[in-house]
């Protein structure tokens, strides 16, 4: 680890001003992804502005019923939280599934949003990746790429999956993520945030310079919605997901009035998908319409040498996801 | 033997010192003036260093020296003799010439101020490499020629080729396992520190005796000036039975630099440069009559091993006595990649070996059409045919029949996902486990003292498996004191010679030895006890017993056995006694067990899990039933990794390892570990095999496990997996 200044900022201007002083600036909350990447030379920040007493840490319901969840909530505090446990299980589920107990613990809202690929070729700084150096190349194609590969929105510049849990359920829920910079507040819609590697894979998200995380903030709940988060990986517990789903499905009777469907571990981001909601409004929850669903979504799948597994897996999530909220 | 002390279940006794800190493990020694090493790890798996620029990492903050190929002093490699106790799998020693045989090979070592100093600077030793093409994998190298034959390790008797081709029914099938890395939670340490030519050395050592005379071979010294502790290791499942190079390093290092040196060895070079257990392919040949009576056994194995060293995992070392057979051929071979150094790990040959084995005699019960459990009875045997003696005591058909009770073996569907759950199907499978007994020359001392305590010492060690709560309960019961009256002091080669922490041996030799010295202490004491102007002055010493503390006369008085020492002015009644590792000729000496497994296969999302465990053990005399049934409860874990999860997965192109680290490197976690197991202790003592009747408990828990998951997997998923790990994408339909 090389070593960097350290700045404790109070706010969020004190932050972003700080964070704006050098090129290699870099935020931390939890620390959970920084300084494990930066204990591998991946990341070297050259000044680090810690922002976990800048405020930030609470969950609050808005009056228009939008629940606003500050960047220094940890993800253990966010999944326990009465409203996000009533209202958002699929988020609380998706929290409590992801790494382990004590990393929940440190980690926050916002380094969540932002965590880095776990690709062991993106680990070490003697492979050629796309993603920590633009231009030298893919090692992951054609070489090993199981667990952590996506077979949605990959280029052949890279390949790897988006590690979020949390994520999942968020494109799922929709919603935006606050942010403050130089230039003053905006708000990124939660499916624009991260971007799809295309031919510029070290570009992750639609922050700009020194823009910093302040909230993310989820819609309004969909009335009589039900939702599940489904994980499935090898082990029982700490693992990233092989695939996983979140969807939040309201009923008519017997038709589906609104399907909420994100995928995880399977695409290069948190993956909403579209096509594959639309598919279901308005019809009968049915097995047939389920799969059909499924077989929509992962359509344009294009696997790596050692993932191809992942679609049939990603179909079965996504259809037994269905399945529990409409039992 | 008193019921309430062997065989209780008594809590480790050195558990408030690992819970509150104060047990000190290699890498918790700070002498004065210790300086920190790191090492720089080769990022090419074949090669040579072409140059080695150490300029700008000299120059960073704390930096005291950059050890490499070029600069390092000259020492001598380990003449490796296990007799001679300085054994080693890797002889090589670090930074020998410029050779790059493995990815992850120390090629600089540098040395700093502080831990992170030496860290950072280490990333500034700029190394430069000729590559070239490594071999990645067996298969690789299996490619490339024919592999070596081990001849040691061969077995044959009758004629296995021709009783196989005439057999009613034939299994002829491949098993492969991948190479699984120990992954102790703790990193192998060493802190080195010299001092007028005598080295005290910390090390994360499964043997404090192995570790003095290896290092004294190194470095070409009289093994008296060595002292090497290891109190206290964070497990070693093997790795930490030899010496590794970062442990020479660091011991030049201080010799060089005239201070103490620690090394850490981080965990992505656990998975290099410290061992592991090698691939294996092994082709199994069975042939059966048609009642199920075995004609033939063919178990020829190859693992993988390295460009400096040759290791044998010598996978047909049960299956040439598991069962009764005339006609049966093992084998072992290797073939070199470019790995670091095989070496043990839990049950080396007989894990791999068993799921190979144990696999095959299911894939030949469902050809013939036979129960699994019923095809191993009808094969069972009391005599070892590869030595031709009778087991000294085994208690298998016990094993079967008491495991399949508990486990409920007679409702047992034989159809393939006949047998289902919910959503789930389940599969029940089964396998036999079995582990040699061994053995070793001990030392031990034990000292009744006049401060009411006793003393036991023994150059053992305590790898985390309760050595120390046993030793201590082997002296209370001889010394009639209360645990916490004893005072166990293991892990230092300066105290009576003893075994090395594996093979399953440490039990088995030890306590013998510690038995012995207490009753020597015990009987010295009564000899104080009973001399002119003492207190049992007209006493024989056999009528005198020690309980409670006290010395008694029958149907007379009894003192605290302090008063006697007191008396005596002196400090202490003590006792050392020899115990060999000789085991004679007359029989063959085996621990027996079998593991009854149940898995749940989901196959709507492609879940597999296992559900349930019994495992029925016959391993001699019971000494600690919570630290005995935690070792087979810790193996079935292990077990269960070893069928789903572990596997060092490497880039086919560059031979570096991709998983190299706890978060991908996968091994149960406490929600894969099923909440029903039930471990069946026989607890039967063999004194044939040792005074105590103690066989040893610590590998055979592993061994049978992953085949009886795998044999599970088959009757709920049809589906047969034969290379380790088994993966959803195995099971999932076409
Ligand atoms: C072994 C392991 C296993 C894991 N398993 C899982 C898993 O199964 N599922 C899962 O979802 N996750 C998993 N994770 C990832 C974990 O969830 C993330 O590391 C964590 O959420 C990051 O949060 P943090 O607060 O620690 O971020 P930090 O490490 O502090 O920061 C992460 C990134 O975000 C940036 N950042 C932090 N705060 C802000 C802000 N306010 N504004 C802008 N940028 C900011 C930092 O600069 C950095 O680039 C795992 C991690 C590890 C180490």
């Amino acid at each position: 680890m090389r070593d960097f200044s350290y700045m404790q900022a109070d706010s969020v201007g004190a932050a972003v001003a700080s964070h704006a002083k050098g090129a290699d600036s870099a935020y931390i909350s939890g620390g959970t992804t920084l300084l494990d990447l930066a204990k591998l030379e991946v990341m070297r920040p050259g000044h680090v502005v810690d922002v976990r007493k800048t405020g930030y840490d609470t969950v609050e319901q808005l009056d228009d019923g939008r629940l606003r969840i500050g960047t220094n909530v940890t993800n253990t505090d966010l999944a326990y939280h009465p409203i996000v446990k009533e209202h958002y299980t699929v988020l609380s589920d998706a929290l409590l599934s992801g790494a382990s107990t004590s990393i929940r613990n440190k980690a926050t809202t916002g380094g969540n949003v932002m965590q880095r690929a776990r690709c062991a070729y993106f680990r070490d700084t003697a492979a050629p990746c796309n993603k920590r150096e633009p231009g030298s190349g893919c090692s992951a194609i054609g070489g090993h790429a199981r667990s952590v590969f996506a077979v949605l929105g990959t280029s052949e510049h890279c390949v790897v999956a988006h590690p979020s849990d949390m994520c999942v359920a968020m494109a799922a829920i929709g919603g935006v993520v606050n942010v403050e910079g130089p230039n003053g507040k905006r708000d990124i819609d939660f499916l624009d945030f991260h971007l799809l590697p295309g031919d510029t894979p070290h570009l992750e998200h639609a922050l700009e310079a020194d823009e910093m995380i302040t909230h993310v903030t989820l819609n309004a709940p969909i009335k009589g919605g039900k939702s599940h988060y489904l994980k499935l990986r090898d082990r029982a517990s700490y693992q990233f997901a092989l695939a996983s789903s979140a969807v939040i499905v309201a009923m008519d009777g017997d038709v589906v009035r609104d399907a909420r469907i994100a995928m995880g571990g399977v695409g290069t981001k948190p993956w909403r998908a579209a096509e594959a909601e639309k598919s279901l409004t308005g019809k009968p929850a049915t097995e047939e319409n389920f799969a059909k669903a499924a077989d929509i979504l992962f359509a344009n799948a294009k696997p790596t040498d050692d993932n191809a597994f992942k679609v049939p897996l990603g179909k079965q999530a996504v259809v037994r996801s269905l399945q529990t909220v409409t039992a | 033997m008193s019921n309430d002390i062997i065989g209780a279940a008594k809590p480790r006794i050195d558990g408030p010192d690992k819970l509150s800190g104060r047990a000190r493990y290699a890498a918790d020694h700070y002498p004065a003036n210790l300086t920190y090493a790191y090492g720089v790890f080769s990022n090419i798996a074949s090669g040579k260093i072409a140059s080695i620029d150490v300029e700008k990492a000299k120059k960073q903050p704390g930096v005291i020296e950059i050890f490499h190929h070029d600069n390092f002093p000259k020492l001598h490699r380990s003449p490796s003799n296990f007799a001679q106790q300085n054994k080693v799998d890797e002889a090589r020693l670090p930074f020998e010439d410029n050779n790059v045989y493995y990815g992850g090979q120390f090629v600089a070592l540098v040395v700093a101020d502080t831990f992170e100093n030496a860290r950072d600077a280490a990333h500034f030793v700029d190394v430069t490499y000729q590559e070239s093409k490594p071999v990645t994998s067996l298969t690789a190298a299996l490619k490339n020629g024919d592999p070596k034959q081990a001849k040691s390790s061969r077995h044959t008797r009758g004629d296995a080729d021709s009783a196989f081709a005439s057999a009613a029914h034939q299994v002829d099938v491949t098993y492969t396992t991948p190479v699984e890395t120990h992954n102790p939670m703790e990193m192998h340490a060493t802190t080195a520190d010299w001092n007028n030519g005598n080295l005290t050395f910390y090390e994360a050592s499964q043997g404090v005796v192995f570790a003095k005379n290896t290092i004294a071979a190194v470095f070409g010294i009289n093994p008296a000036r060595i002292d090497a502790r290891a109190p206290y290791i964070g497990s070693g499942f093997g790795s930490k039975l030899w010496i590794w190079p970062h442990a020479v390093a660091a011991t030049a290092a201080s010799r060089e630099l005239g201070r103490p040196v620690q090394l850490v060895v981080p965990r992505a070079q656990m998975f290099t440069t410290t061992g592991h257990r090698p691939a294996t392919h092994q082709n199994l040949k069975l042939g059966a009559d048609a009642n199920g009576k075995l004609q033939a056994i063919v178990h020829d194995s190859v693992n993988s091993t390295s460009f400096v060293g040759n290791y044998v995992e010598t996978c047909g070392s049960v299956t040439k006595s598991l069962y009764d057979c005339s006609n049966v051929r093992v084998t072992h071979a290797t073939a070199q990649v470019n790995q670091g150094t095989p070496t043990s790990m839990r049950a080396p040959g007989a894990a791999p070996g068993l799921f190979a084995l144990e696999s095959a005699i299911d894939e030949l019960a469902e050809k013939i059409g036979m129960d699994p459990l019923a095809l191993r009875k009808a094969n069972y045997t009391e005599t070892d045919g590869s030595k031709s003696l009778p087991f000294s005591s085994i208690h298998l058909m016990e094993c079967y029949e008491k495991g399949a009770k508990e486990f409920g073996w007679d409702k047992r569907t034989p159809e393939i996902g006949s047998m289902k759950n919910g959503t789930e199907i389940l599969g029940w499978g089964m396998a036999a486990c079995n582990w040699e007994a061994l053995k070793r020359d001990c030392n031990a001392r034990v000292a009744l003292r006049a401060d009411g305590t006793a003393f036991v010492s023994c150059a053992t060690q305590d790898i985390g498996t309760g050595t120390y709560t046993i030793v201590a309960q082997t002296a209370a019961d001889v010394l009639g004191l209360p645990l916490d009256k004893i005072h166990v002091e293991l892990g230092d080669s300066a105290y009576p010679s003893g075994p090395l922490s594996g093979g399953s041996w440490a039990s088995a030799s030890a306590l013998p030895a510690i038995h012995a010295a207490a009753k020597k202490a015990a009987d010295q004491l009564k000899g104080y006890a009973v001399e002119e102007d003492a207190v049992f002055a007209d006493a024989k010493t056999d009528d005198l017993s020690l309980a409670d503390g006290k010395l008694s006369l029958k149907g007379g008085q009894s003192v605290d056995f302090v008063q006697i020492l007191q008396k005596r002015k002196v400090a202490e009644a003590f006792g050392e006694a020899y115990t060999t590792g000789a085991t004679g000729d007359e029989y063959s000496f085996r621990s027996f067990g079998a593991h009854f497994v149940e898995i749940g296969w989901d196959p709507g999302i492609s879940r597999l899990r296992v559900n349930r465990v019994v495992s029925a053990i016959d391993c001699g005399q019971i000494v600690n039933t919570k630290t005995a049934s935690n070792q087979v409860e810790g193996a079935i874990a292990m077990g269960i990794g070893m069928a789903l999860f572990e596997q060092t997965e490497y880039d086919h192109r560059s031979g570096m390892p991709v998983n190299n680290n706890y978060a991908e490197y996968l091994v149960p976690t406490h929600a894969d570990y099923p909440e029903d197991v039930n471990v069946l202790l026989l607890d039967y003592p063999d004194y044939k095999f040792n005074d105590l009747g103690i066989r040893g408990i610590g590998e055979i828990g592993i061994t049978g496990m992953a085949a009886a998951v795998a044999n599970a997997v088959y009757h709920a998923t049809g589906k047969r997996v034969r290379d380790l790990p088994i993966r959803i994408e195995d099971l999932m339909s076409a």
